[in-house]
């Protein structure tokens, strides 16, 4: 079970929250300009990131608020969380983005749960 | 390639079973390949097989990061059923419990197809009349489904607890005798093997970094830790790592990639005749012929290529199973781990063409893709070698995302 910093509320079980998936995805400003190919794009593919990730988190059994969170999809460790509105920040050293080029597992000890 | 046969088995028990040959070739990389496969999984294998056996191709590679049957093939229940709600799924599941039901015949090879019968629970008013349409529509799909009451359960599950006293009680079930399970390992391995017979390279330990286009825009080849290699087709494979390799082609993909648990029980005496899943309540358990139980339990709420799980997930479905069946309650669990699984938004595969001509994809099985191994990868390699999705597995195109006719599953709560 992952130990959850709640920007509001500090740390938490995972229980506790809601995953609410990749984080940062631009609403239309004009939906009726979409097209299907761009409505397909928007309801149904994700980065599906291997490595460092944005993802939304609810606090749904707490403050109830939501917040963004940067994690490790290989380790699964939490590197930071945020909120809701700021940028995604920049984390020295980690391969940012898209699906990591080279795969690379921890090593047994840096899993952190 | 040595025949297995009852003969065969004799002769060789004289050298203390020593002198079989190995089962299949360790090949170094050709320079070129008609087609490649990437992903060494029962679908993967599968694809390469019948891409030789049927189509007539000659030069196929199957490419492979890791070892054949390391992925989910490996680390699966080996639930296999057909009794999907959608015509669609129907017809793709259903045609693979046909191939199933002859693969240890058509492979020479035994993948232990025990059609022992898939029991799916209902524990409430919305679970019996949701199963009820499921017999219903299986049946007018030619699917075979049928309902039992809480009794017909009990006297076909014996260990199951159909009382009043617990949380969810057992309100009837849907079985499927045609259903049952089947030993993952020699689904790889028997593909392998007679993939292998007809001229296939299967190379491990090879991870491909890249897939390249040409001029006009088609396949021309991958770049792979073992050097490059020149195809006009590509059949991606690879699950739940299905966008990180599409990824080296620039195409993104409608997937979320979870990490799925399973674990086993010390092995007992012979006690658990049937497959018993129950959506609701999250419980799928079943006795593999070692003796232990197997049982699946649920995903993680968010992405993960971890390959293990939260205890809490499993801890949930170890209750579930406790309530079931409560002579179970003081065994110990020895093995707990998780596969990555590949998921759509309308928990329905994707079998397709891509944007890119050459490239083609399998993938998006979700929880569920042990069960459709051959019917996957003999619809798949069909539509690879003509160019043209099989009919079977037209519906499951990438274009139903832009088009919106999802065949969606997950509606229909499916668990697999």
């Amino acid at each position: 079970m992952l130990l959850i910093k709640c920007p509001h509320c500090g740390e938490r079980p995972e229980i506790e929250f809601h995953c609410g998936g990749e984080a940062h995805i631009a609403r239309p400003l004009d939906p009726s300009q979409l097209d299907d190919v761009q409505w397909a794009e928007l309801l149904f593919y994700r980065a599906n990131t291997k490595g460092v990730m944005a993802e939304r988190w609810n606090h749904l059994h707490g403050c109830q608020r939501w917040f963004n969170a940067l994690r490790n999809t290989v380790s699964d460790k939490i590197l930071r969380t945020y909120m809701m509105g700021e940028p995604r920040p920049y984390i020295g050293g980690e391969a940012q983005g898209a699906a990591t080029g080279t795969l690379s597992y921890p090593a047994p000890g840096e899993r952190s749960k | 390639m040595t025949k297995f046969s009852a003969f065969n088995v004799a002769r060789n028990a004289f050298s203390a079973s020593k002198s079989w040959p190995k089962q299949w070739r360790n090949p170094e990389p050709r320079a070129s390949y008609d087609a490649v496969i990437i992903g060494g999984g029962g679908h993967g294998l599968g694809t390469a097989y019948y891409l030789a056996k049927e189509h007539g191709l000659t030069k196929i590679a199957v490419v492979e990061k890791g070892w054949i049957g390391g992925g989910n093939t490996g680390r699966n229940t080996t639930i296999i059923r057909s009794n999907y709600l959608y015509d669609e799924s129907a017809g793709i599941y259903e045609h693979s419990v046909k191939l199933w039901e002859k693969l240890s015949q058509e492979l020479n090879y035994n993948v232990m197809y025990s059609p022992r019968g898939v029991l799916m629970l209902a524990h409430n008013v919305h679970d019996v009349q949701s199963s009820m349409r499921h017999v219903y529509a299986d049946r007018l799909n030619g699917v075979d489904n049928e309902w039992l009451s809480p009794e017909e359960c009990k006297a076909f599950c014996p260990p199951l607890n159909i009382s009043n006293n617990i949380r969810y009680p057992v309100m009837g079930g849907a079985l499927q005798r045609r259903g049952g399970v089947a030993r993952h390992d020699a689904v790889a391995w028997g593909y392998a093997r007679g993939a292998d017979r007809l001229g296939v390279d299967i190379i491990q330990n090879c991870e491909v970094l890249r897939i390249d286009r040409d001029a006009a825009g088609t396949v021309s080849g991958i770049e792979t830790t073992r050097g490059y290699i020149k195809t006009a087709k590509v059949g991606v494979v690879a699950a739940g790592h299905t966008s990180v390799v599409m990824e080296r082609a620039g195409l993104r993909m409608p997937l979320e990639s979870f990490p799925l648990q399973a674990l086993v029980s010390e092995p007992i005496k012979p006690i658990f005749p049937c497959v018993v899943m129950s959506n609701t309540v999250h419980a799928y358990i079943s006795q593999s012929d070692k003796g232990e139980l197997v049982i699946g339990a649920g995903t993680d709420q968010y992405i993960s290529y971890s390959q293990q799980g939260g205890l809490h997930i499993a801890a949930h479905t170890l209750e579930a199973i406790c309530e079931l069946f409560p002579q179970f309650r003081r065994m110990r669990m020895l093995r707990n781990w998780g596969g990555i699984v590949d998921t759509t938004y309308d928990r329905s595969p994707i079998l397709s063409k891509t944007s890119i001509p050459g490239l083609y994809v399998n993938c998006g099985w979700g929880t569920g893709g042990f069960k459709a191994t051959p019917g996957s990868a003999h619809v798949f390699a069909a539509s690879m070698a003509n160019d043209e999705m099989h009919p079977i597995a037209a519906p499951f195109s990438l274009n139903r995302f832009q088009s919106g006719r999802l065949i969606d599953e997950a509606a229909a709560a499916v668990a697999h």
